[in-house]
Parts: structure tokens; sequence; C-alpha cells
């Protein structure tokens, strides 16, 4: 399977749908923080505490959360090693001073590359940003989620980076759902039509999604953290740790 | 009508080759593009000059020999084959860039031409179909749903020019692979080998050094039988369902007494 073109272009496409799923979890869970700083405990506080305890106590502390984490880490690696792939062959099909010439073809498509690459980027960021707390510009506190998205989002180029990056986003998976779809032939022709407006309503839906919590926040929707109930949080965390 | 060419001329494949320019003067709007072509080869054997080497067979779309690259376009700039393309559709005096298809897979072998065989062979390792050899079979024994056979001839009329191959930043052959694909896959004659086919010719197109399909859609936007990209999708659902399939178990040895 991995030999072949279309093998590897239906791993490449299976990876992205897995990604694609965790983005339309994640985008889901986001939402939790627009209920706002609540009373006793804000609600993405509660939501990400719930992750964690997830399964238990069948199965471990944060035993779920680690389990999503190395597929996802597998599928992008999978991802990634795959595209590098294909594209170094499709390179070496053409010859190298005779580009095709652009007849029709959309821009978000021949971005895929750049949008993918960036987006890595950011996601490593965003990790050692809201995972690892290592880029701590703006004080962040282990389990103080909503304090934390609220401080961060107080400085505008946090806002604009996390924006920038879902327009890349945006335009990835425009090109990316649809395309997922025909690799793995889920097309025909009655059902491409569906498929062409399902992916980009499906982009937008992700993309306003995500954008809706670094813009609430910074335009001042979403109301500063109650300081009290911050730090019981984090205090029942220290405790239970 | 009076045109200015700039011809790609290469002497051998493998060597290097440069645009030639040349001028053409007192072309009529109703002649095609190779007749135009004809017309400056004419001039160029009486000069005693070597002539612009460039395919051509039926002159009237169907046989898929004729493989130029016109303004950067496969075939030219109304998406038919370069013999439908008519000197009318170009503005008078213009300078027009004549080029050979540019891939890997399609070598050039002189100036125009390139040789496509790498195309043939991925036909010839899943493009036919078991039949009896005995008796002529009853005309209506194989029956064929209107549907089918609509979805089938859109995918039949694949001339094989190669144009798909030339137009894809990939230089990839799915549009024909696929068009071969679901040509005969879909017919009953092509039950029999239904998966192997789809299996070999993906397989013989990896192995000429084919790209693979990123979706662009160029193929079908330059494709003089206006192929859709459906076939793209079929031949992806082919092969998946073929390899995921299971392979049929060898028969039990037979026992000798």
């Amino acid at each position: 399977m991995w030999r072949s073109t279309i093998g590897k272009k239906t791993i490449v496409a299976v990876t992205g749908a897995i990604l694609l799923g965790y983005l339309v979890l994640h985008m889901a869970g986001n939402l939790n923080s627009l209920f706002g700083p609540g009373g006793a405990e804000p609600r993405v506080d509660w939501y990400a505490s719930w992750l964690r305890e997830f399964g238990e106590p069948l199965l471990p502390y944060e035993s779920v959360v680690w389990m999503v984490r190395a597929v996802l880490l597998t599928a992008v690696v999978v991802h990634i090693i795959g595209v590098v792939q294909l594209s170094a062959r499709n390179r070496a099909a053409r010859p190298a001073h005779f580009p095709a010439r652009k007849i029709g073809r959309s821009w978000e498509s021949r971005l895929m590359m750049l949008s993918g690459l960036l987006l890595l980027a950011f996601i490593v960021f965003h990790i050692l940003q809201f995972t690892t707390l290592t880029i701590d510009v703006t004080p962040l506190e282990h389990g103080a989620v909503y304090a934390n998205l609220y401080n961060a989002f107080q400085e505008w180029y946090f806002v604009a980076i996390y924006v920038v990056a879902l327009v890349f986003l945006g335009l990835h998976l425009r090109h990316a759902i649809w395309s997922l779809a025909q690799t793995l032939g889920l097309d025909s022709p009655e059902r491409n039509r569906g498929i062409r407006y399902g992916a980009t309503g499906l982009t937008v839906l992700l993309v306003v999604g995500f954008a809706l919590v670094p813009v609430l926040f910074w335009t001042g929707v979403l109301a500063a953290p109650d300081e009290e109930s911050a730090t019981a949080m984090i205090n029942s965390l220290k405790g239970r740790a | 009508m009076n045109f200015k060419l700039e011809i790609w001329r290469q002497f051998e494949s493998g060597q290097d080759g440069a645009f030639e320019t040349f001028e053409v003067s007192g072309i009529d709007p109703e002649a095609s593009f190779l007749e135009m072509l004809d017309q400056l080869n004419e001039r160029l054997s009486h000069e005693k000059r070597r002539t612009v080497a460039f395919d051509s067979d039926c002159r009237e779309g169907i046989c898929g020999s004729c493989s130029l690259v016109i303004d950067g376009n496969p075939h030219g700039p109304r998406q038919v084959t370069s013999c439908q393309t008519y000197m009318r559709d170009f503005i008078d005096g213009a300078t027009i860039k004549v080029e050979p298809y540019r891939s890997t897979t399609l070598p050039v072998i002189r100036d125009l031409v390139t040789d496509r065989s790498a195309l043939d062979r991925v036909i010839e390792a899943g493009g036919y179909i078991s039949t009896t050899t005995g008796p002529q079979p009853d005309p209506n024994a194989m029956l064929v749903a209107p549907d089918v056979q609509e979805e089938v001839m859109d995918a039949a009329i694949c001339i094989g020019c190669g144009a798909c191959v030339a137009a894809c930043p990939n230089g990839a052959a799915m549009l024909f692979t696929g068009a071969k694909v679901t040509h005969l896959n879909l017919l009953p004659q092509g039950q029999p080998e239904r998966e192997s086919r789809a299996i070999s010719m993906v397989n013989q197109m990896d192995e000429e050094g084919f790209g693979g399909c990123t979706n662009y859609g160029e193929c079908a936007r330059v494709c003089p039988q206006e192929i859709s990209l459906d076939v793209i999708g079929m031949l992806n659902r082919e092969y998946r369902k073929a390899t995921v399939k299971k392979k049929p178990k060898a028969p039990p040895k037979m026992l000798t007494q």
C-alpha cells in the first residue's frame, strides 16, 4: 500500500481525516470558553479537567489525553512523510525548468505545501504556549485555562498569530477536504457538488469556531476571570498532584 | 494572417534544445495549426533547412497523435486537439510559442515529437478483456444499462493523446489511467479482470515514473475529449477496493495416485 502512489495518497488522506476529526472536536471543546468566567469554576477549566479525568477510574489519570496525543503525533508524522515522498516523486515527473502553466488551478491548491508548513510551525508554537506553558509571556498557570486564555489574548500579537494561522488552516482545508473525498474515491458525479460545498462549509465552520475564542477575548466580550476562583482551582489541582 | 512562431528545436532526445523563431505570412484564417506548420515546413524544405518535426495522423481529432503545447496550453487555447485548432483563434501578427509536451515520462524525440509509449505500456498492463474465441456470441447476450453505457462512453472517448500528463504540474497520468479503468471496469465485458486491471495499471503507471494526483484539475481543463475528473475518483476507488479485497486462495494441490 505504502509503495504505490495511490496507496500512499490514501494513507495521507486517512491521516488527514484523523487530524480533521480532531480539529472538529478541538473546536467544539474550545467553545466551552464562551460560557465565560462562570461562578466557582469557569466551564472551560472544568472541561479541561474532565478531559484529563476521562475514563477514570477504569483508566489512569490523563491516559485518554495521552492516547489521543499519540494517535495525533503518529498521524502528523505519517502525513508529512507521505506528502514529502509524493511531492518528490511529482517533481521528478516534470523537467526542472518547465513548470506547467497555470490554467485554472486554485491558489489554495498551489499553497498546500506552504500552508502545511506554516500550520506545522503554528502547532509547535501553540503546544509550547498552551500545553507546556513554555512561551510564558503572559503569566500562565497550569489548569487555569480560562485565565490563561484571557491573559494571552489581551496581547494583540497573539491574537494576530492565531488569526493568521487560522487563515492558512482555512486555505489548507478547503483544498484538503475535497481532495480527501476524491482520493478515498467517495465522490461521484451526483455527489461532487455536495462534497465541494461541504468542504467549504466545514472549513468556514472550523475557522470561525476557532477564531471566536481569541477574537472574543481580545474585544472584551468575554470578561476577565474571577481571581478567587482561579486561585482556588490551582490550589485544588496542586493538592491533587 | 502573419505570425511569429517560437518553436522548440531539439535534434535528439537527451540533447539540449532551444527556441527558434520563424516568421510565417499569408496564412489562411481557416487553416488548422498543423496546416500552418505544413506551410512553414514546405518553405523550410525549399530553403534546404531542417523541417520542424511534429506528430500528426488523422487531423480530425480522433487519433490522439498531435501533441503540441501552444502558448503553454497542451493542444492549444480551445480545449480541442492541435489539429482542430484553427489560426482564426489567434490574433494577426501574434507571437505564438510552440513546445513539445514537458514530462520526464514522455521524453522529446525530436522538436515537437514526444515518445508517448509509456501510455501504451499502461494500456498493455490492463487495457484488455477476456473474451471467447469460439462461435460468435449472441449480440444482446450482455445487457448494459443506459446510464452505465453513458458513463462508460464518456470515459471511452479518451484518445490517449497525453495532454493530461502535459498539463499536470505533477506529470501524473491519472486522468488517462482513470478513463481506461472506468471504461473497462464498468462494462460487463471487463469484469473478469476488474481487480487485477486496477492494480496492474496503477503499478505500471508508478513504474513509468508518472507523478501522483493532487487534485489540481488541470488535466480535465485541457482534455480535448472533456473527460471529467470523476474518473480519477473512480480509479482511486477501484484501486482501493482491489487491494483491500481478499486475494483468492491458491487451489489445493492435486494428489497423484
